[in-house]
């Protein structure tokens, strides 16, 4: 049995498809935020495991893992800092419930 | 043909990606939502390692999983009494997500199993990945250089950090 | 350059009614007063200092040859479009110009005085709008000679348009009385239909001849108007007709359609009675001695190009013959003692129009066919000896008006006894228009009839007629308002002569009625600068004091001492009487025609045309917008979540059609 491009991609697949529920269903912000984290770690899995299996030569999607990694920390960080900054001022972190910004 | 032990390695971490994937978006403990994506993160982090990518898993078990895992704990501990359970979700916002993750996963994975050939691909061995090819790659103007994302990136992060700083600041 | 300072008696009025308009409000009312009539005795004292040097004086070139030549004192570009169209501002000074300044100076300074009197309480504290009131006289003395010095007919547009514009102010002085409000307003509106024929003629005059200036258009190279130069203006035209008429009659009758609505010849006379709300002194000045005869001065300033379009010319013939008549025979019914005598301005300023009409007799040029451009003269002498003794008029009627509070002469009767320097001057004004000599009218207007009864029998006949009635009105308001029966004294204190600021006017425009007729007018104000012989003719003379003097009988028999037979006249003809109190029923004529033709018959449809279907266009495009947008407002519905939603399935619709494709 040999370990196929394709057996990467499932776990991923099914991670991204994870993240989209969450994304749509969850009400808490921070838990928006996971589902978020987990759509951005299965594309960062897509993009190893091409690089690996297609292209073991060059080190494109590697790169742009690493700089995806990076960019998702800061991100994470500035928006956990508004969330903690909104629920300061609102005392809630329930996304459906923040319509001040709405109009 | 592939060893065994990579072979087991690969069933556990698809396995706990999987799992624990689900798990992260359907438990209603917000805390324990954020475990199980430690635990997705790890996963992959192993898999990265699998890849030969030792830098990348490396980067990832640091970043992912120490600083931003932790971050999320100290946001949910912030914002949320322990404990509590979130409210349940409306069968209506359920189908809603059901309905786009399974129709994204139907319309990936149609598109990855039609290139089922091409997906085949057995995995090369390459050359040991080491830290001075991967400094040399990202701090080069060559061809298969990477400086220009490079500065993007530190740019991005500087810009970030000023915002931190505004958004944190006391008024 | 000869004469410059002519520009001081244009800058003072103006530089007075920017002082007294912004500064004004700032000091007390007597003092605005008093600096107006300063500044107005300043600027009379200059212009008679430049008239009579320039008809008198010696050395300055405007007599060369025997011939008064027009003196352009300044003439600087004002608005340069191209080479060629240019508009210039400047001072034009030749003899109707200068006996303007005169005319216009006097009788603007008498009102500033006597306005200090009238425009005050019986105590004598002025009343509210004084300084308001100083500064309207002061531009509309700038305005007005600004057109009499005019250079240009650009230029004589420009100030027509101001003077319209300060009388439309002082007619609505009163702005509070809904009268006074609805007089300036159609006062304007008329007057501004008139200005749109006169800037149709000045433009399609100035597109042929390719000039405004009367340089150009009328004086010849001796400086006095001549037939040569407005021969050869009127062949820059080409002969190009309109209609079966040359353009330039056409726009030579357009002109002068605009000097008929300043002049307020029939039809367009209509506003000038209603223009009797304002302040009497106001109708003194503007409506009976300097604006009022801007249209006579017009058709003077052109009268060489009038000439050779003589038909044109006989427009302004019947107009002003019809008009004389007309208004004289409303005049003899008034009771309104302003109204009388706007309509006895109206029916004069129409003889000054017949007068300069007739005097090119034998309809081709004067000079070939023997006329003497006599009508010409007596069209300008008359022109000023009627603002001196019609200011007299109107001052002695408002010194009345302001002694009993009231307009209508049923009340007054009787007030010899109590005004008597005021029923005298009355009495010469009154003697003055008639034509009994050795007043000033007798001579103005009997040199009028000699040039009517030139152009024809029935012409001076008709005039003759008028003269006439003219003199019957005018006692018929004597006696009305000074006789009649003994006074009922209605207010609380009885009428008396006016203080000295009041009486003074009076007396020297008194004076200036009984000699003004002595002046020189055949040696001054000829239309070729020539001398011009004239002398009486008896049979005229004598036939027209003899038609006066009947006048004057009638009215004595009539309205001397209170009896029923003018009563038993009205009732004898009251289909008449009435149809002429109600001035023929033209106001309402015209309202019918706008009210009834215009605005219900166009204006209403082009209204609903204008509401429905272009505002209805439109107010459809914003609806539908505004529907439309309604109904795609829930897509922007602030949840980030639907927008992933949409988004996911977007690009797995796009996806999925990618993937078809590429099976396919």
């Amino acid at each position: 049995m040999n370990l196929t491009l394709l057996m990467y991609l499932i776990p991923s697949l099914f991670m991204f498809g994870c993240g989209v529920y969450g994304f749509i269903t969850r009400k808490n912000m921070i838990a928006i935020m996971i589902s978020l984290e987990l759509m951005l770690n299965s594309v960062d899995i897509n993009f190893v495991v091409f690089n690996r299996y297609l292209f073991p030569g060059q080190l494109d999607g590697m790169f742009f893992t690493l700089f995806a990694i990076a960019i998702a920390a800061a991100e994470t960080a500035l928006a956990l800092a508004i969330v903690i900054n909104i629920f300061r001022a609102t005392k809630n972190v329930d996304i459906q419930q923040i319509l001040k910004l709405k109009f | 043909m592939e060893s065994v032990g990579n072979i087991i390695l690969y069933f556990v971490i698809a396995i706990a990606i999987i799992v624990f994937s689900v798990l992260t978006v359907t438990t209603r403990q917000i805390l324990r939502s954020a475990t199980y994506l430690l635990f997705v993160l790890f996963a992959t982090a192993i898999l990265y390692f699998q890849m030969d990518y030792q830098f990348l898993g490396a980067v990832q078990i640091a970043v992912y999983a120490g600083g931003i895992v932790v971050l999320f704990v100290f946001a949910i501990l912030l914002t949320h009494k322990p404990g509590a359970d979130a409210e349940p979700l409306s069968t209506h916002r359920r189908w809603l997500g059901l309905s786009a993750a399974v129709l994204g996963i139907a319309v990936c994975g149609y598109a990855v199993f039609s290139h089922a050939a091409f997906c085949g691909r057995q995995l090369a061995t390459v050359a040991d990945l080491d830290m001075a090819t991967i400094g040399h790659f990202l701090l080069s103007t060559d061809k298969w250089g990477y400086l220009l994302p490079f500065e993007a990136v530190s740019i991005l992060l500087l810009a970030c950090i000023i915002g931190g700083v505004v958004i944190a600041r006391k008024r | 350059m000869p004469l410059s300072y002519t520009i001081a008696v244009i800058a003072i009025p103006l530089f007075m009614f920017l002082f007294l308009g912004l500064a004004g409000v700032k000091m007390s009312r007597k003092l605005t007063g008093v600096l107006g009539v300063l500044g107005m005795a300043v600027t009379t004292v200059i212009a008679y200092g430049v008239a009579l040097t320039y008809f008198f004086g010696t050395g300055q070139g405007q007599i060369a040859d025997g011939v008064r030549q027009a003196v352009t004192v300044f003439n600087p570009d004002w608005l340069s479009f191209t080479d060629t169209l240019v508009v210039r501002m400047g001072i034009l000074l030749d003899p109707i110009a200068a006996m303007m300044l005169i005319v216009v100076c006097t009788v603007s300074f008498m009102v500033h005085l006597y306005s200090l009197g009238y425009m005050s309480d019986h105590d004598g504290n002025p009343e509210e709008g004084f300084q308001r009131y100083y500064a309207f006289l002061a531009l509309f003395t700038f305005s007005m000679l600004g057109l009499v010095v005019a250079t240009n007919l650009f230029q004589i547009f420009v100030f027509f348009e101001m003077v319209g514009v300060s009388s439309y102010l002082l007619i609505g002085f009163y702005y509070s009385s809904p009268a006074a409000n609805h007089a300036s307003k159609k006062a304007f509106i008329v007057t501004r239909l008139a200005d749109l024929f006169f800037l149709l003629g000045i433009m399609i005059l100035s597109y042929y001849t390719g000039t405004f200036d009367f340089n150009q258009l009328v004086f010849g190279s001796n400086g006095a108007n001549d037939m040569a130069v407005a021969q050869s203006a009127i062949a820059s035209a080409g002969g190009a007709t309109f209609l079966g008429c040359s353009v330039t009659a056409w726009a030579l009758t357009f002109i002068f359609i605009g000097g008929a609505g300043k002049s307020a010849m029939y039809p367009l006379h209509i506003w000038l009675p209603d223009a009797m709300e304002g302040p009497t002194p106001v109708s003194a000045l503007i409506h009976a001695a300097t604006m009022v005869v801007a249209g006579v001065f017009l058709v003077a300033r052109l009268f060489p190009l009038y000439v050779i379009e003589q038909g044109a010319m006989e427009i302004i013939c019947v107009v002003g013959a019809f008009t004389a008549f007309y208004a004289a025979a409303i005049a003899c019914v008034q009771s309104d003692i302003k109204r009388a005598l706007a309509f006895s301005t109206i029916s004069q300023i129409a003889f000054m129009m017949t007068s300069l009409a007739v005097s090119s007799a034998d309809g081709a040029l004067i000079e070939i066919h023997g006329g003497t451009g006599l009508g010409y003269m007596a069209s300008m002498f008359h022109l000023f000896t009627h603002a001196m003794f019609k200011a007299l008029l109107f001052l002695c009627a408002g010194a009345i008006i302001h002694a009993v509070h009231s307009n209508e002469n049923d009340k007054m009767h009787g007030l010899h006894k109590f005004m008597p320097i005021t029923s005298i001057a009355f009495l010469i004004g009154c003697l003055a228009i008639a034509g009994i000599p050795p007043f000033a009218g007798f001579w103005s207007k009997d040199e009028i009839l000699v040039a009517a009864y030139h152009k024809g029998f029935f012409w001076g006949l008709w005039m003759s007629m008028v003269a006439g009635m003219t003199a019957f009105y005018m006692f018929r308001i004597y006696f009305l308002i000074f006789f009649w029966k003994k006074h009922e004294v209605h207010t609380h204190h009885a009428p008396k002569d006016q203080p000295w600021t009041m009486t003074l006017p009076l007396i020297i425009l008194a004076a200036v009625s009984v000699v003004a007729g002595f002046v020189p007018a055949h040696d001054l104000v000829t239309w070729n600068g020539h001398h011009l012989h004239t002398q009486l003719d008896w049979t005229v003379a004598g036939s027209s004091v003899a038609i006066a003097l009947v006048g004057i009988l009638l009215a004595y028999k009539l309205y001397f001492k209170e009896n029923d037979l003018p009563e038993r006249m009205k009732n004898a003809a009251s289909g008449l009487w009435t149809a002429a109190y109600h001035r023929f029923y033209m106001d309402e004529l015209y309202q019918f025609i706008t009210h009834k033709v215009i605005f219900q018959g166009i204006c209403v449809p082009i209204a609903w045309f204008d509401r429905h279907i272009i505002d209805g266009f439109f107010n459809m495009l914003a609806n539908a917008t505004g529907s439309a947008s309604f109904a795609i407002r829930r897509l922007q519905s602030g949840s980030v979540q639907s927008y992933v939603y949409i988004y996911l399935v977007g690009a797995l619709a796009l996806a999925a059609v990618t993937m078809v494709c590429v099976l396919i």
